[in-house]
């Protein structure tokens, strides 16, 4: 069992004005009211298979996601609602997408794991740990040889960081000098095996310098912390076309998958990291500055719900695909068969 | 008019067209470039073409493979040549998981125009884990594309279609057959066509299906047969995956007879597939059991002898037909 070495809080001052401080907040607030209510549904059957919640580490995908522009691309993994959601697909789409549906995103083909959506740049919804790495390469690649100024995010866990595609994947971006935002979501558990068990050296940003690339972490449960980091890192992928690594530490407050027992870890220590919630502590900096009021918190969730609300009726009403259809999209359109 | 060129500088001559002709065409893999590729194939490109274009990777299957997915899935229209179908092992998951499955689980959203080269086959003493035969693993995979370039023609021809296909496609090329020298038909249309099996020899008493570097040896095989007397078609699947199953059953429905020639070790082999479809679909045509050459079950021995005693041969094939037709050796 790892200790239970909770670091202080995120405290201090919020430095933006009063839109773009809501807005945050009320991005972290939309995917935790959406992914409270898959819990709901994968409990009533409507949700099945694999579902991973992010609740906890939404101030990462928050504080990145708004640091990219519309051009550039975003490859996540299995644990990526939040990630898509704040990538511009719309809620009813991943909500259809999560019970199978015709509407869903990806036209209920993949389910929770595999979230795609071209017109957003986001290319999943990758599932196998470390596959996106060699993928956001290549995206990368096709950016510098087409002379784009786009960037790749690059979203995985600290798991990944065993595998040899995060090895091969760092060492082609710094060798090729690819614009590639390796973001790493250390939230301490590899599924249930905590870092120090898995990895001989667990300083991740040590591992990434190794193949010279500038590296930096951050406390991902700051979500001030994170965007003003992620807007440095993005501005030097752009500037100097080539990778950065960002470690974010954060923590999962729910188990692995809907079918983790939770047998490896203590619940002190979930409790004590949810004191760092990034939700609740950003709600209270806020509010002691006086940039929000308890009636603003209560407008914003009470639209969160409302989205949810709205996206789960969208899912209820939308159709299955017919079973005559099950052999569509294995080949593109224009291609044989 | 027919040009005289060998199977190696068909290759180049394609990849040169390919590179010419589509700026969105790079090639990367391990010594394409400096070295001039494994197999010459890619000699002179990295002069006409440049490192951007003609791009050496690192000893990183897992890591170029993917790059190429990704490449492919941000505009690009990559050639990635994997050294040997061995290494391709190290790549299986981003071919089969990414590659792909990705059209199909996005919805349709995003296509993967990638294509993978890479050579296969035993035959050079190289010794088992640089003699593998792995084509057919990747035919069982929805989503692939499989070619099997047996002829200067093909391997002139399809990688113009490869690239044109708005998926991912395979091409095995026999180490065997870089070597071999054949005839360059002016008219290329026949090697654009990378769904259909081809009739290289018109026979009517067995049919010989097989693929790649089998090819030249069920040719001789036919040859020998004819002068006993027996007439050996002999079809070249081309296309591994989807197989083309009408010329196929075609060819088994007018000799009556098949045996498959499969370089591939016998069990679970694309030779196993091709029987249970001919039975499936033409047992009735059948005048007797089907039969097929394949690679002994053995990891591919280092000693000439052993190595020939594995593989499948010509005086193998032509047993297997006599043993079919009743005809003593």
């Amino acid at each position: 069992m790892s200790k239970m070495k909770v670091p202080k809080p995120p405290s201090g001052p919020v430095p933006w004005g009063k839109p773009l401080a809501h807005a945050m907040l009320a991005d972290m607030l939309r995917i935790r009211r959406m992914e409270e209510r898959a819990a709901e549904l994968y409990g009533q059957q409507k949700i099945r298979g694999f579902l991973h919640l992010y609740i906890g580490e939404e101030a990462v995908a928050t504080g990145v996601l708004r640091a990219l522009t519309p051009d550039d691309n975003v490859v996540a993994t299995y644990r990526e609602h939040g990630h898509a959601l704040l990538r511009g697909v719309g809620m009813p789409a991943i909500m259809a997408e999560m019970f199978g549906k015709r509407d869903g995103c990806s036209r209920g083909r993949g389910g929770s794991m595999h979230l795609f959506d071209r017109a957003s740049r986001f290319y999943g919804g990758q599932a196998i740990v470390g596959g996106g790495l060699p993928l956001a390469a290549g995206l990368a690649l096709a950016d510098k040889l087409g002379g784009r100024r786009a960037l790749t995010a690059c979203f995985f866990g600290e798991g990944a960081v065993a595998e040899g595609a995060f090895h091969e994947a760092m060492n082609l971006a710094m060798l090729w000098q690819l614009p590639v935002l390796f973001c790493c979501e250390n939230n301490l558990y590899a599924m249930g095996t905590a870092l120090a068990r898995s990895e001989s050296q667990t300083d991740l940003c040590a591992k990434a310098a190794s193949y010279g690339t500038a590296t930096v972490s951050v406390d991902g449960m700051d979500v001030v912390e994170v965007h003003q980091t992620a807007l440095r890192a993005a501005a030097q992928v752009r500037e100097h076309g080539r990778p950065v690594f960002l470690e974010l530490r954060t923590f999962r407050y729910r188990a692995h998958s809907m079918f983790d027992p939770e047998l490896y870890r203590a619940r002190e220590e979930v409790e004590a990291w949810k004191t760092r919630g990034p939700i609740h502590t950003y709600t209270a900096r806020l509010k002691a500055q006086g940039s929000l009021s308890e009636a603003e918190f209560l407008a914003l969730d009470a639209a969160a719900q409302a989205e949810v609300d709205a996206a789960v009726a969208f899912a209820e009403g939308s159709d299955w695909e017919p079973v005559a259809d099950l052999l569509r999209d294995v080949h593109s359109a224009q291609g044989v068969q | 008019m027919s040009r005289h060129i060998s199977y190696r500088e068909a290759l180049r001559e394609a990849l040169r067209e390919s590179l010419q002709t589509d700026p969105r065409v790079f090639l990367m893999g391990e010594d394409v470039g400096c070295y001039g590729g494994t197999y010459a194939v890619s000699k002179g490109l990295l002069e006409e073409f440049g490192p951007e274009r003609v791009r050496d990777t690192p000893l990183s299957e897992l890591g170029f493979v993917g790059a190429g997915i990704g490449a492919a899935l941000g505009g690009m229209r990559p050639i990635v040549e994997v050294m040997t179908v061995n290494f391709s092992l190290l790549a299986l998951d981003p071919i089969v998981n990414s590659a792909a499955m990705l059209h199909h689980m996005s919805g349709g959203q995003f296509s993967v125009p990638l294509v993978i080269r890479m050579a296969t086959g035993a035959g050079r003493q190289v010794a088992a884990q640089h003699s593998n035969s792995f084509e057919g693993w990747y035919a069982h995979v929805p989503g692939l594309r499989v070619l099997s370039p047996a002829t200067v023609e093909d391997a002139r021809g399809m990688l113009r279609a490869a690239l044109a296909d708005p998926d991912p496609v395979l091409i095995f090329e026999h180490a065997q057959l870089y070597n071999s020298e054949g005839e360059l038909p002016d008219d290329e249309t026949a090697a654009l066509d990378i769904a259909s099996a081809r009739v290289r020899r018109s026979g009517s008493d067995v049919s010989l299906i097989t693929h790649g570097g089998s090819l030249p040896k069920a040719l001789q095989a036919a040859e020998q047969l004819a002068t006993q007397g027996i007439a050996a078609e002999v079809i070249d699947l081309r296309v591994l995956r989807p197989l083309d199953d009408a010329t196929v059953m075609a060819s088994v429905r007018k000799c009556r007879r098949a045996v498959l020639v499969d370089e591939a070790w016998r069990s679970g082999s694309l030779a196993a597939e091709l029987m249970a479809r001919i039975a499936e679909q033409a047992f009735f045509d059948l005048d007797a059991p089907l039969a097929r050459v394949c690679s002994e079950e053995v990891p591919i021995p280092y000693p000439r002898h052993l190595e020939e005693a594995a593989l499948p041969q010509v005086d193998k094939i032509v047993a297997a037909v006599q043993a079919l037709m009743g005809v003593g050796a």
